[in-house]
C-alpha cells in the first residue's frame, strides 16, 4: 500500500508543466534574506526559477498564471541546517529502513548519497510542512570522520540530490573523544594525522591509484585519506561537531594551522561564551536552536539565548537539528525560530527578529555552505523553491498550502494524510477500513 | 514501633482469653501494613493575596474570559471571573493587559529526575531492566531532585505539576510518583501530597526487544501478553491471602513488593499508566484488564488513539499523546497530525505529553499545532479554551487529582501561568508562575529563578534559560 502511495505521488509530482510562467500574488511576502516580511508582495517564478519577488507593482507577461495569496504568507522552502533526512524511514529495529549506522571499514571516504531514500515518509512529511532542501550528514561509525554530506530536495521524485559531496562531517566533542578511543587528545591527533595523509596524496595525479606509493605508517585507508584532500584544500567544506567552549576555540585553532579549510562549526551549545571569537574567525555555525539544559558537560552553559547572542557578535548562524530527531523532525525548526523571537520578550534572554530567524532556516544554511546563490531565498535567479503558507510560517499552528520545488508543485499527501482520511470517522460500514482508500 | 506493641499486646491477650476458657484461640487481629512509608513532606511556600486583572482567562475547563480576573490567596483560587469582580482588601493586583493567565500544566509523562541533566551513566536511573515484571521498583526512589530540568520545565514550559515514571523496559515498570514542580531537597520534599499512585506498565517494541534480545522471556507480542497475566494471576492470590488475613486476622503473610503494587491495582488505589502505541495493542490490554479486574486509567504514546478512539471513550481511558512525533520505531509509523483533536472529538480524554525534558518545555506549543491540525481537519467545536484541557484538566483526571487541580476553579490549588501572550504562539512564555499561590518564577526578577545544586558555580548559572 505504501508503494502504491508513492506511485500516486510520482504522478502527481510530473503533472505541471515545467517552462511557464506564474506570480503569486497578494500574499505577505518574506524574502529569507533577514528582511522583515512585506505586505501584499509578488513572487514571480519562470523556468523554475526566482525572476522577480518583494512589494514592487509588477507587469506581468501576458499569460502569467496567478496564484491568489491574499490572507496567506509566502517565503522560500525551508533549508534544514543540519540533518539525516533520506537516510531512515523508521530509526528502531526496522532492518532495511534505515541507513544511519556506518560501521564498516571506511569513513572520509563516505558519500552519504547512496543511502537516500526520496520515497521515504519522512522525506515526504517534511516536504509537506514546507522543508524544500536539507543539509543531509552521515553518521560517524568507527572514526571521527563521518563522511561526506549532501544537500538534497524533497521533491517527489527521483532525483533527490541537488549537491553530492558538499561537505565532510567530523566529530571533535564527546562523539569525537569516544570515537577516538576516549580522549579528546587523541582525536586531535587522529585530525592532525588524517590531513597529513591527505597532503601526502596532493600533487598526485590520481590519489585512489593503487600505484602510488603511501608511507608505511598510515592509518587511514587509501580511499579514506584520498577523500580529505579537498577539505585539505579548501574545496570542500568541513562540518565540525562541537558543542563546548573550549573544544570551539580548538577548532578555530585548527584554522590557523590549516588556513585552507573551510569550516563550519556545528552544535556548539556554548558558543555564546566565545562568540566574539567566533565571529573574529568569521567561521559560519549551525546551532542547536533550544537546547537549554546541561544534557552533557559539554553543554554545561547551554541556553537558548546562545543563538542570539553568537548572533549579536556578528557570528554568521543558521538552525539546524543536531542530534535532535535529525532523520525526521525538521519541520520543527521554524517552531524553534519563533521560539528565538519570542526571547526578545524575556528579560536576560537575547533573540533574534524575526527577519533573522527565518533567514536562519532558509538562506543561512545555503550561504554555510556556499549555495546562498542557489537555494534559500527569494531573490532573483534562486531555484523557485517557495511555500504558500496559512499564516506566520513561523507559527507551529500554519500549514504549508502549497510547496513548489524548483517551481514544481509538489503534492502534500503522505501516509499521515491518508490515514488521517481514512479514520476520521469510526462508525462501521458496509465494508472495513482496508477498503477506504 | 507502636503497631508492633498494640499486635504484641493482642496476642497475649488472645492468650490469655484461649487459656481462661480454653475454647479454640482466636487468630490475631490483622496489622495494617502502612501503605504510605515515605510520606510526602511538601509544604507549599508562602504567597500573596493575588489579583490579575484585564488578561485573557483561560480556566482550562473549556472557558475563556476576555478581561478576566483571577484571584488568589492561602493557596488557593479564591474567585475567577470578569472584571466585574472585586478585589479583596489588602490584594495585591497585578495588570494582566495583553497576556494570558492559565492553569499550571500538567505533564503526565516525565522522567525528570529518573533520566536528568546531565545524561550520564551514573544517573540513569528510569529503567530497572533486570526483569520484565519490576512492579516493586518506585520511581521516586530514583528521582534526583537536583535535575536542572524542573527548572526548565517550570520558567519555559509553566510545568506545576509532573508524573515521574519509570521508563519502558518493563511490562511492569514500576510505581510513578507526582511532583509538584517545586524544587526540594529531597523527592519526598516534591512530592504531590495525596496524589494516588500509578503503576507504569509497557506493551509492544520495548520489551520485547529488550528482553528478547537477551534469549528471555518476553521476546513477541504473544509473550508480553502471557507473561502480563500470568502475573496479574499471581496478584489476584496475592491479593486474596491478603484479603483474607485482614478480615480474619492471623498469620500475617509474606510481603512481596511486587504483588503490593499490583494488589493496590486491584484495590483501584493504583493508576494503570499503560504506555502502548498501537490501537490492536491497546485493545489487548483494555481485555486484560477486564479479565483482571482492573481499570487503565490512560495509554501513554498513544500514536494509534484515533483509530480506537470510539473504544477509549467507551471504557473511560485517557489517551495521552504527542502532537506530531512519528515513524522514529514501528509502532509509531501510523501516527497522524490529527490524533489528539480526533480522541477529544470522539469524546475520549486527550492529553498531551512529553516524555522528555526539552518537550516539556513546549507543551502549550505541542497543544496549539494539534489544535490547528484538527481545525484543518473540520474537527467541530475546537478552540483554545478547549485545548487546554489537554494540557490541564484531563492531565490532573488522569493522575488523580482534579478535585485539587488543573483548572482554575474556586478552592482549587493556585497553580497559575501568567504567560506574555497567547499561549498557544510559538513566540509566548510564561511571565510568572505560581504553584499552590506561591510565585516559583518572576521573568522580571533574577531572584525568581530556581538554580539547582548542581548548576552551582558552573558556567551559565542562573542565566536566562
Amino acid at each position: 500500500m505504501i508503494r502504491r502511495i508513492a506511485a500516486a505521488l510520482l504522478l502527481a509530482a510530473a503533472a505541471p508543466a515545467s517552462a511557464q510562467t506564474f506570480a503569486i500574488i497578494n500574499g505577505t511576502v518574506a524574502l529569507g534574506d533577514g528582511s522583515q516580511p512585506i505586505p501584499n508582495g509578488t513572487v514571480v517564478i519562470r523556468d523554475r526559477r526566482i525572476v522577480a519577488a518583494g512589494g514592487m507593482r509588477m507587469k506581468l507577461p501576458a499569460g502569467t498564471q496567478v496564484i491568489d495569496a491574499s490572507g496567506k504568507w509566502v517565503t522560500p522552502g525551508i533549508v534544514a541546517g543540519f540533518s539525516r533526512l533520506g537516510l531512515a524511514d523508521v530509526d528502531l529495529s526496522a532492518e532495511g529502513a534505515d541507513d544511519t549506522n556506518n560501521n564498516g571499514p571506511f569513513n572520509a571516504a563516505i558519500d552519504v548519497v547512496p543511502a537516500i531514500n526520496p520515497l521515504y515518509q519522512t522525506v515526504g512529511v517534511n516536504r509537506a510542512d514546507g522543508v524544500t532542501r536539507a543539509l543531509v550528514a552521515p553518521s560517524a561509525g568507527k572514526s571521527i570522520f563521518a563522511g561526506q554530506g549532501a544537500v538534497i530536495d524533497t521533491g517527489a521524485d527521483m532525483d533527490p540530490i541537488t549537491a553530492a559531496r558538499k561537505f565532510q562531517f567530523v566529530e571533535l566533542g564527546e562523539t569525537g573523544k569516544d570515537k577516538a578511543g576516549g580522549s579528546r587528545a587523541s582525536a586531535y591527533v587522529l585530525f592532525r594525522n588524517a590531513l597529513r595523509e591527505a597532503a601526502e596524496l596532493s600533487g598526485v595525479a590520481r590519489p585512489i591509484a593503487v600505484r602510488h606509493q603511501r608511507s608505511e605508517d598510515v592509518l587511514l585507508t587509501r580511499f579514506d585519506a584520498a577523500a580529505l584532500l579537498p577539505v585539505l584544500q579548501g574545496k570542500q567544506y568541513l562540518f565540525v561537531h562541537v558543542e563546548r567552549a573550549s573544544d570551539i576555540l580548538q577548532v578555530l585553532e585548527l584554522k590557523q594551522e590549516f588556513r585552507a579549510l573551510k569550516i563550519v562549526l556545528v552544535g556548539a551549545s556554548e558558543g555564546w561564551m566565545v562568540a566574539d571569537r567566533i565571529a573574529r574567525s568569521e567561521i559560519p555555525v549551525i546551532a542547536s536552536a533550544v537546547n537549554d539544559l546541561p544534557a552533557s558537560f559539554e553543554q554545561l552553559a547551554a541556553t537558548q539565548s546562545n543563538v542570539g547572542r553568537m548572533r549579536s557578535a556578528g557570528v554568521n548562524v543558521s538552525i539546524g537539528m543536531i542530534d535532535d530527531s535529525d532523520t525526521r523532525n525538521l519541520f520543527m525548526e521554524r517552531q524553534y525560530a519563533a521560539n528565538l523571537v519570542g526571547l526578545q520578550k524575556v528579560p536576560g534572554a537575547t533573540g533574534v527578529s524575526w527577519g533573522e530567524a527565518l533567514a536562519m532556516i532558509t538562506s543561512r544554511p545555503a550561504q554555510a555552505v556556499g549555495m546562498g546563490g542557489e537555494i534559500g531565498s527569494l531573490a532573483p535567479g534562486r531555484r523557485a523553491d517557495v511555500v504558500i503558507w496559512s499564516g506566520d510560517p513561523l507559527e507551529g499552528s500554519s500549514a504549508a498550502e502549497q510547496v513548489y520545488i524548483d517551481g514544481v508543485r509538489q503534492p502534500l499527501e503522505t501516509h499521515q494524510t491518508r490515514l488521517r482520511d481514512r479514520y476520521r470517522y469510526l462508525p462501521r460500514r458496509d465494508l472495513p477500513e482496508a477498503y477506504r482508500h | 514501633m507502636t503497631t508492633r506493641l498494640l499486635a504484641i499486646a493482642a496476642a497475649s491477650l488472645a492468650l490469655s482469653a484461649c487459656a481462661a476458657l480454653e475454647e479454640k484461640p482466636k487468630p490475631a487481629a490483622a496489622i495494617r501494613i502502612n501503605e504510605d512509608p515515605y510520606p510526602s513532606t511538601y509544604k507549599r511556600y508562602p504567597g500573596v493575596l493575588t489579583v490579575i486583572r484585564h488578561s485573557t482567562v483561560i480556566d482550562g475547563d473549556g472557558h475563556q474570559i476576555v478581561n478576566g480576573t483571577v484571584v488568589f490567596g492561602d493557596g488557593v483560587i479564591k474567585e475567577v471571573g470578569g472584571p466585574e469582580l472585586a478585589s479583596p482588601a489588602g490584594a495585591v493586583e497585578i495588570d494582566g493587559s495583553g497576556k494570558f493567565v492559565t492553569p499550571g500544566i500538567i505533564d503526565v509523562h516525565s522522567h525528570l529526575g529518573d533520566y536528568p541533566s546531565p545524561g550520564v551513566q551514573a544517573l540513569s536511573d528510569g529503567n530497572e531492566a533486570t526483569s520484565p515484571v519490576r512492579p516493586e521498583v518506585w520511581a521516586e526512589h530514583s528521582v534526583w531532585p537536583q535535575d536542572p530540568g524542573f527548572s526548565r520545565a517550570l520558567m519555559n514550559g509553566g510545568v506545576t505539576t509532573l508524573q515521574v515514571l519509570p521508563g519502558s523496559a518493563n511490562l511492569f515498570g514500576g510505581r510513578s510518583v507526582v511532583l509538584k514542580n517545586v524544587p526540594g531537597r529531597t523527592a519526598q520534599d516534591m512530592k504531590f501530597p495525596g496524589a494516588p499512585y500509578g503503576l507504569k506498565m509497557a506493551c509492544g517494541e520495548n520489551p520485547k526487544r529488550v528482553y528478547g534480545s537477551k534469549g528471555n522471556m518476553p521476546q513477541t507480542r504473544m509473550g508480553n501478553i502471557a507473561l502480563a497475566r500470568a502475573t496479574w494471576i499471581k496478584a489476584q492470590a496475592y491479593k486474596r491471602k491478603w484479603d483474607k488475613y485482614y478480615k480474619n486476622g492471623g498469620d500475617m503473610p509474606e510481603r512481596d513488593l511486587a504483588m503490593d503494587t499490583l494488589k493496590g491495582v486491584l484495590e483501584g488505589k493504583i493508576l494503570v499508566q499503560n504506555h502502548c502505541y498501537r490501537a490492536d495493542e491497546m485493545a489487548n490490554m483494555i481485555d486484560m484488564s477486564k479479565e483482571f479486574g482492573y481499570h487503565i486509567t490512560a495509554f501513554h504514546h498513544a500514536v494509534e488513539a484515533y483509530k480506537i478512539a470510539d473504544t477509549l471513550a467507551a471504557n473511560d481511558i485517557c489517551a495521552v499523546m504527542w502532537a506530531d512525533w512519528y515513524g522514529f520505531k514501528m509502532e509509531a509509523y501510523d501516527a497522524i497530525k490529527e490524533n489528539i483533536p480526533l480522541v477529544h472529538n470522539a469524546g475520549a480524554c486527550a492529553i498531551v505529553h512529553s516524555d522528555d525534558a526539552n518537550y516539556i518545555q513546549r507543551l502549550n506549543q505541542e497543544a496549539a499545532k494539534a489544535l490547528a491540525d484538527g481545525i484543518r481537519a473540520g474537527i467541530p467545536n475546537l478552540s483554545e479554551a478547549v485545548a487546554w484541557e489537554w494540557l490541564s484538566k484531563n492531565p490532573a483526571k488522569a493522575l488523580g487529582i482534579l478535585d485539587k487541580t488543573g483548572t482554575l476553579a474556586a478552592g482549587k490549588m493556585a497553580d497559575v501561568v501568567l504567560w506574555n501572550g497567547d499561549p498557544f504562539s510559538d513566540y509566548t512564555r510564561p511571565e510568572r508562575v505560581w504553584v499552590d499561590g506561591a510565585e516559583m518564577y518572576d521573568a522580571n526578577d533574577p531572584k525568581k529563578r530556581p538554580v539547582s545544586d548542581f548548576e552551582l558555580g558552573q558556567p551559565g548559572e542562573g542565566d536566562v534559560k
